[in-house]
């Protein structure tokens, strides 16, 4: 016995070239589809677990512009705002605050950074208050500073790696020309905390020259509570601005939607066109093979299995070219990633694209199903191809 | 001659082809009777309608008038039309077909070409067919060829073998020797006699070929359309010696 399943990949194999060109068609549009829809939900993952990583929910900062400030919270960068710490005070007093933390965020031009220099994070921390905030910070070497008037720093995994130091090595903050001993180094956390050097808060104040002031001071909510009457409530406090990373979160993903309605529209055209392909390369194979297909209705096959025949020509060709096209899309993941890097306006520092299992069930099924309905018309067409026709050779189209 | 021993029954067969204004009756009012296990030959010019009619009496087509029955069974007759659905689960009942062109699936083997129909239609006990039908043809040794790799007389064994797979009662065969030479024309010929003589098939022939036609138990000659018997010539040394030597 010989399959239909048989009959028709070995059909497929007879215009080889042919084949192939469709077959990557297919594949190219499969790839681009996970690996947008892999973007669609990487991205936001990786942004929630940034924001996360925060600790906090809420941020006073000092008036100025919010997304500024939210993205140099996230990201490190300049333009400062400053307040001065005794605004601490009220904001811990509210009921629905469960913790707060001052930060002074710092940015200074380190030369030996990249290429052509970079800018350098320091965060100066009171340590007790930070790492309550941030408990899921792990030490891959030594631990917190508790003096908040030394010499000493905490460095993220990365500024670490970068700078090639160990616990009880000494660094040197450029453009200030101050010593700090390497007291501790943090595990890979994924986030903006990985190229982040702490230091002491009070030391930070007076290498600036910014006594009792600090730029942040992060809110930790009471579980459970609402935010907005507290927002309220903290905007009456003099110059002060209250960034919600929930907010901030929602800004974001709206800059980023309509990146994603773009990709999404390319996707739809790349399928698109695979579809008009395969139903090309179908169609052709079906009207070079009209004799054939009606003496095989000389032989016994009834429409049905002429429209079996043809249709799982299709179905072999849309799940072949899905398949390598999800292998393609999960080897050169990491250069999409890239790429959506150095497109996008704002990039959290997590994967961007994640594609998981359930991602490729439902483009593999979606693109199974595109090639059945592709496959109708000419199984259609095939299947009612007439005996007598083919024989007298005429191709009825 | 009782009922069940006809094989195959015209009566006032008529296809008529509208070209424009001009109507063209390429089948005029054939009536014929076939035996179980006959070999009939079909000649005649160009054009006179032989073609036509085989795919008639093959229920390839349906006719403009006339009746036609199969075994006893009525298929065409009185404004009766079957459906294309219904004239091939007859057609895979009954006939099996070959042609000028051999039509064989280039992408499958040669034993792959012959049991090609069992994937869409499978008499009972016919198991085994493709087996005896190749050694019987004479291509045991060509199964695992492609139909590039082997000659055109080979070719026309395997579409003959595959017509053959599920034992139809009936063979109608439109110049099978139309694209072979004198000699593998003649083998051809006598693989069918060989068939109808040892599976006892029912064989319509239609050639351009006087001598081939002599292989045939009945003669027929279309002329414009209208169909006579004729004698089978005396003198037919061939067929005789030929069927001594293969039976
Ligand atoms: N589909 C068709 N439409 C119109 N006219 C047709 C059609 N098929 C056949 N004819 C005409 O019917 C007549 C008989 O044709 P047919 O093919 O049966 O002849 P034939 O005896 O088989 O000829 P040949 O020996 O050349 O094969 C011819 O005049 C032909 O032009
Ligand atoms: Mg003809």
């Amino acid at each position: 016995m010989i399959t239909k399943f048989q009959i028709a990949y070995k059909n497929l194999l007879r215009k080889r070239v042919r084949s192939l060109l469709t077959l990557m068609g297919i594949a190219v549009s499969a790839w681009v589809l996970v690996s947008l829809l892999g973007f669609n939900q990487g991205y936001e993952t990786s942004l929630n677990k940034d924001i996360d990583n925060m600790g906090f929910q809420l941020m006073v900062m000092a008036k100025g512009c919010p997304y500024e400030a939210a993205t140099m919270m996230l990201k490190g960068g300049t333009g400062l705002k400053y307040m001065d710490e005794s605004i601490m005070k009220d904001v811990a007093k509210e009921p629905e605050v469960e913790k707060i933390t001052p930060i002074l965020m710092s940015a200074v031009f380190d030369a030996n950074k990249g290429e052509s220099g970079g800018i350098a994070g320091y965060f100066g921390v009171e340590p007790k208050s930070f790492a309550e905030m941030k408990p899921f910070l792990k030490f891959r070497q030594g631990g917190w500073f508790t003096d908040t008037n030394s010499y000493e720093a905490v460095m993220g995994y990365e500024a670490a790696e970068l700078e090639q130091r160990e616990v009880g090595d000494e660094i040197l903050m450029p453009e200030k020309n101050v010593k700090f001993k390497v007291v501790g180094i943090l595990n890979r956390t994924g986030t903006q905390d990985d190229g982040t050097i702490f230091v002491p808060l009070k030391t930070t104040q007076k290498i600036f020259n910014r006594p009792n002031e600090i730029t942040t001071i992060g809110i930790k909510l009471k579980k459970g509570v609402n935010s907005a009457p507290l927002e309220e409530k903290l905007y009456q406090l003099p110059d002060v601005q209250i960034v919600s990373l929930a907010q901030v979160k929602d800004t974001i993903m709206k800059l980023i939607s309509t990146a994603q309605v773009m990709v999404l529209s390319i996707a739809t055209i790349a399928i698109l066109i695979a579809i008009v392909g395969v139903i090309n390369t179908i169609l052709t194979s079906v009207w070079e093979r009209f004799q054939e297909i009606g003496i095989l209705k000389t032989v016994g096959a009834m429409p049905w299995d002429i429209f079996k025949l043809i249709w799982i020509e299709t179905v072999i060709l849309c799940t072949t070219g899905g398949v390598i096209g999800v292998i393609l899309a999960l080897i050169l993941s990491r250069i999409t990633d890239m790429v959506m890097r150095a497109v996008l306006p704002y990039a959290p520092s997590g994967g961007l694209v994640l594609i998981d299992f359930k991602l490729i069930l439902i483009t593999l099924v979606g693109i199974v199903c595109i090639g059945l309905l592709s496959g109708i018309y000419p199984a259609w067409r095939a299947g009612r191809i007439r005996p007598l026709e083919a024989i007298r050779g005429e191709a009825a189209r | 001659m009782s009922e069940n021993l006809i094989s195959m029954e015209a009566k006032n067969l008529t296809k008529a082809y509208r070209r424009g204004a001009e109507e063209i009756t390429a089948v005029n009012s054939v009536s014929l009777e076939i035996n179980k296990g006959e070999f009939v030959s079909i000649i005649g010019p160009s054009g006179s309608g032989k073609t036509t009619l085989v795919n008639l009496l093959g229920c390839l087509d349906n006719p403009t008038a006339g009746e036609l029955y199969l075994g006893g069974r009525s298929i065409f007759g009185k404004g009766k039309r079957l459906s294309e659905r219904d004239l091939t689960k007859i057609r895979r009942e009954t006939f099996g077909y070959i042609f000028q062109n051999f039509y064989l699936i280039p992408t499958l083997t040669v034993m792959e070409n012959v049991i090609l129909p069992l994937t869409f239609y499978r008499k009972p006990n016919t198991e085994h067919e493709a087996e005896k039908l190749l050694n019987l043809l004479g291509i045991e040794h060509r199964k695992d060829h492609l139909p590039g790799q082997i000659s055109g007389g080979e070719m026309q064994r395997v579409a003959i073998a595959r017509a053959m797979v599920n034992m139809p009662e009936i063979l109608l065969a439109d110049e099978p020797t139309g694209n072979l030479d004198t000699k593998r024309s003649v083998e051809i010929v006598e693989v069918l006699r060989v068939l109808n003589r040892n599976v006892g098939l029912t064989i319509i022939m239609v050639t351009h070929n006087q001598e081939l036609a002599r292989y045939a138990d009945r003669m027929f000659e279309m002329k414009d359309g209208q169909l006579c018997e004729i004698e089978v010539p005396t003198g037919n040394t061939v067929t005789r010696a030929a069927s001594q030597r293969l039976s």
